[in-house]
C-alpha cells in the first residue's frame, strides 16, 4: 500500500526527473515506444489487493496498437484500479503490464509514464478552474517540462497553432480565454479531452467520458474517439449503451477483478454470464 | 520569433506598475535622503534617523512577505518556519559586521574573547571578506532550504504537516543558536556593530545607503517576482498547487517546482535579514522564535495572498500598528494581533487587495 512513495524512491535511486525512461538502474526501459508487434498494451495476471480484498485478480489484457477498446463492468470490477496500475499509481501486488515490447509499467513513476504516452482522463474532470482554457492547453502541451524549461518557456508559432487547432476540435476555441471554472459541464469533459489529446499520448485511458453530457454531446464524443482511433489506441470505461455501441470496437466485461467476457457488443450482451453478473446482483 | 527574456521581464509589469515602482524608488533614493540631510532638525519635514530605520526595517520585512506570497500564495505551501532563513542571512552578515567591530583585523569578535576561546572556529574562516560573507547570505539558506524542501516534498509532506514541521524547524535552530557553545553569541547574538566596509554604521549616510539598497531590493524582488509567477513556471506552480496529482499525471514533477520556489523563497528572506541586521544593529535567537514566522504569513494574509503587492502592504499595515500599539498599548499587542488575524481570516480571505478590488469592482457597477 505504500505505492505513493515510488516516485520519491525513484528520485532516491537518482534518477534524474522526466528522464524519458532511460535506463539507469538497468532496467527493462527504453526511450521509444516500440510497437513492433502492433500491441499498445499487455496487462498479464495482474492482481492487486486491498487489505486482503481483491481489487483486480490475476487479470488478463491485451489492446492492439489504434485499437478502440470499451471496458464495461458493474460497480467494483476494478475497472478503476486497472487504471491506477496501467498509470502507476497502483503498483500490483503481482503480474506484469508492458506499454509496447518494452516499457515495464511497474517500474516507472508516474509522470514517466504520462512522459512515455499513456494519457488519462479521470472520471471527475480535473481541469485547473484558475486558468484559462488556453492555459490549460499549454499546461498539457507536450513539451520538455522540466522547471529550467518552464521558467524560459515561451509558445512558439506551431505549438500556438497546435493550441488554436485542438480549441477547435473540441469546440472551445470562442472560450479560450475563460477561466476553465466557467465552462459547464460537458465543457469541462471536452477540455480534459483536449488537454489529453494536447499531450500526443499513444494510449489514451478514458474514464467515463461522457458522465454527465447531453445526448448530443454524447455523440458527438463517440465521433471524435472513432476519428482518433487509429492514430492512437483508446481505452474507454463506460456505463452509456448507446455511446459503447456508437463506438463499435471490442467489449470487454470485468468482474470481479478479472475479465469475465470478450468479443463484440452484441456478443458479450448476449452471452449469459454476462446476463447474469448484470442482473443477479 | 521568440521574445529575448530581458523584454519579457520588461512586459511582466503593466505602464502603471512601472510607474508605482518609479515614484517608489525616486521617493526613497532621492526625498528620503533630502528631507533627512538638507531639511533642518527643527523642520515638520525633516525625516528622523528614528522613521528611517524603522522605514527601512518594515521594507526588509515586506521582502520577507513577498517571499512568503510566492511560497505560500502561488505553491500553496504554508511555512511557518521563514523566520530561519531571515535570522540564518542576518547572522551570516553579522558575522562580517562582528569582525569589522573588533579592534584589529585579527582579532576575535568581544563574546569569544569574552568565552576565553583562542582561535575562530572554522566556520568563521573568511568572514572578515565582505564578498564571501555576501556568498554565505546566498548560499546558507539555500542550502538549508534545499535540504530540508528535497526531504519535505520528496516525501509529499503537505498541508498543516509540513506548517508544522517548519515549525519546529526553526524552534530547533533557535535553541541551537541559544548556546554559546554553537559560536554565533548564544542569547545575546551580535551587537556592538561599528563599522561597514570602512564606513561608520551609525553615520547618516551609511543608513541611508542601506536604506536604499533594501528599496531597490524590494524593487528588483517584486519585478522578479512578477515575471516568474507570470512565466509558464508560475502557471505550472499554481496548478500544481490546485491540484498536484494532475499535474503528475500530464507529466510534471511536483518535487522539483516546489523545491525551486522554495529555494527562491528562501534566499530573498536570508537577503532581507543581511540588511536588516545592519539597519537594526542587533541579531539575537529571537529572531527564530516561533511566533515571529507565523507573524510573517500574518502580514501576507492581511495584504492578501498571490497578489505580490498585498504582503508589502501586509508588512507594513501590521508592522505600523506594532509600533504604535507596542508604546501606547504595549500589554495588548498580541491580543490586537490575533484579533486582527481571525478577521482578516473570516471576512477578508484575500486580504487588503481583495478589499479594494471589491470596491473598485462596486464602483465600476455603480458608475
Amino acid at each position: 500500500m505504500n505505492a505513493p512513495n515510488t516516485t520519491a524512491e525513484a528520485l532516491l535511486d537518482g534518477r534524474p526527473e522526466g528522464s524519458d525512461g532511460a535506463d539507469q538502474m538497468g532496467h527493462l526501459v527504453t526511450g521509444e515506444l516500440d510497437l513492433s508487434h502492433g500491441v499498445a498494451l499487455y496487462l498479464d495476471d495482474i492482481t492487486v489487493s486491498f487489505d486482503g480484498f481483491r481489487a483486480l485478480n490475476k487479470l488478463n489484457l491485451t489492446i492492439d496498437a489504434g485499437e478502440l477498446r470499451c471496458i464495461i463492468g458493474p460497480n467494483g470490477a476494478g475497472k478503476t484500479t486497472m487504471m491506477d496500475v496501467i498509470t502507476g499509481k497502483t503498483r500490483p501486488d503481482s503480474g506484469s503490464a508492458f506499454f509496447g515490447q518494452t516499457m515495464d509499467l511497474t517500474r516507472l513513476t508516474e509522470p514517466e509514464i504520462a512522459h512515455a504516452g499513456i494519457g488519462r482522463k479521470f472520471q471527475k474532470p480535473t481541469i485547473f478552474e484558475n486558468h484559462s482554457v488556453f492555459e490549460n492547453l499549454e499546461l498539457a502541451m507536450k513539451t520538455d517540462k522540466r522547471v529550467w524549461k518552464s521558467l524560459l518557456a515561451w509558445l512558439a508559432a506551431d505549438e500556438r497553432d497546435r493550441i488554436a487547432e485542438t480549441l477547435r476540435l473540441i469546440r472551445l476555441d470562442k472560450e479560450a480565454d475563460r477561466p476553465a471554472g466557467l465552462l459547464s459541464h460537458g465543457q469541462k469533459q471536452w477540455l480534459e479531452i483536449g488537454m489529453l489529446l494536447m499531450q500526443e499520448p499513444k494510449l489514451l485511458l478514458l474514464d467515463e467520458p461522457v458522465a454527465g453530457m447531453t445526448d448530443d454531446e454524447t455523440m458527438r464524443t463517440a465521433e471524435l474517439f472513432v476519428s482518433l482511433a487509429g492514430k492512437h489506441s483508446l481505452v474507454v470505461v463506460e456505463h452509456d449503451m448507446a455511446f459503447i455501441e456508437k463506438l463499435g470496437g471490442m467489449v470487454t466485461v470485468l468482474h470481479e477483478g478479472s475479465v469475465l467476457a470478450e468479443g463484440n457488443l452484441a456478443t458479450v450482451q448476449n452471452d449469459p454470464r454476462v446476463i447474469e453478473v448484470y442482473l443477479g446482483r | 520569433m521568440r521574445k529575448p527574456l530581458t523584454l519579457r521581464v520588461l512586459s511582466a509589469l503593466d505602464s502603471k506598475s512601472w510607474l508605482a515602482l518609479g515614484i517608489f524608488l525616486a521617493l526613497a533614493l532621492i526625498l528620503v535622503p533630502v528631507l533627512n540631510l538638507a531639511v533642518p532638525e527643527d523642520s515638520a519635514f525633516h525625516m528622523s534617523a528614528y522613521a528611517i530605520t524603522l522605514i527601512g526595517k518594515i521594507m526588509c520585512y515586506a521582502l520577507v512577505a513577498v517571499a512568503m506570497d510566492l511560497i505560500w500564495g502561488y505553491g500553496g505551501i504554508l511555512s511557518l518556519g521563514h523566520g530561519l532563513f531571515f535570522a540564518l542571512g542576518g547572522y551570516a552578515f553579522g558575522m562580517y559586521l562582528m569582525r569589522q567591530a573588533g579592534s584589529d583585523a585579527g582579532a576575535l569578535p568581544a563574546f569569544m574573547i569574552f568565552l576565553d576561546w583562542k582561535a575562530l572556529p572554522w566556520f568563521w574562516l573568511g568572514s572578515d571578506s565582505f564578498v564571501w560573507v555576501i556568498l554565505l547570505v546566498v548560499v546558507v539558506p539555500a542550502l538549508v532550504a534545499f535540504v530540508f524542501g528535497y526531504f519535505a516534498f520528496r516525501s509529499r509532506i503537505k498541508g498543516v504537516y509540513f506548517s508544522i514541521i517548519t515549525q519546529a524547524l526553526t524552534y530547533a535552530a533557535m535553541l541551537l543558536f541559544f548556546r554559546n557553545e554553537t559560536g554565533f553569541g548564544g542569547n545575546n547574538g551580535f551587537t556592538d556593530f561599528r563599522l561597514v566596509l570602512e564606513h561608520s554604521i551609525t553615520s547618516p549616510q551609511t543608513r541611508l545607503v542601506l536604506f536604499g539598497l533594501t528599496a531597490i531590493m524590494l524593487a528588483a524582488t517584486l519585478v522578479f517576482s512578477r515575471w516568474l509567477v507570470t512565466s509558464k513556471f508560475g502557471r505550472v506552480l499554481t496548478a500544481i498547487r490546485d491540484s498536484e496529482s494532475r499535474m503528475m499525471f500530464i507529466g510534471y514533477n511536483p518535487l522539483w517546482y516546489k523545491l525551486f520556489i522554495w529555494v527562491v523563497s528562501a534566499v530573498l528572506c536570508g537577503i532581507a535579514g543581511a540588511l536588516y541586521v545592519p539597519q537594526v544593529g542587533i541579531i539575537n535567537p529571537s529572531e527564530m522564535s516561533p511566533a515571529n514566522s507565523i507573524e510573517i504569513a500574518i502580514w501576507v494574509a492581511v495584504g492578501g495572498r498571490a497578489t505580490l503587492i498585498g504582503p508589502v502592504i501586509g508588512a507594513f499595515v501590521v508592522n505600523l500598528a506594532k509600533s504604535w500599539f507596542t508604546v501606547s498599548f504595549p500589554e495588548y499587542w498580541l491580543f490586537f494581533l490575533g484579533l486582527l488575524f481571525i478577521v482578516v481570516t473570516l471576512m477578508l480571505p484575500q486580504g487588503l487587495v481583495g478589499l479594494w478590488k471589491k470596491l473598485m469592482l462596486k464602483k465600476g457597477a455603480a458608475a
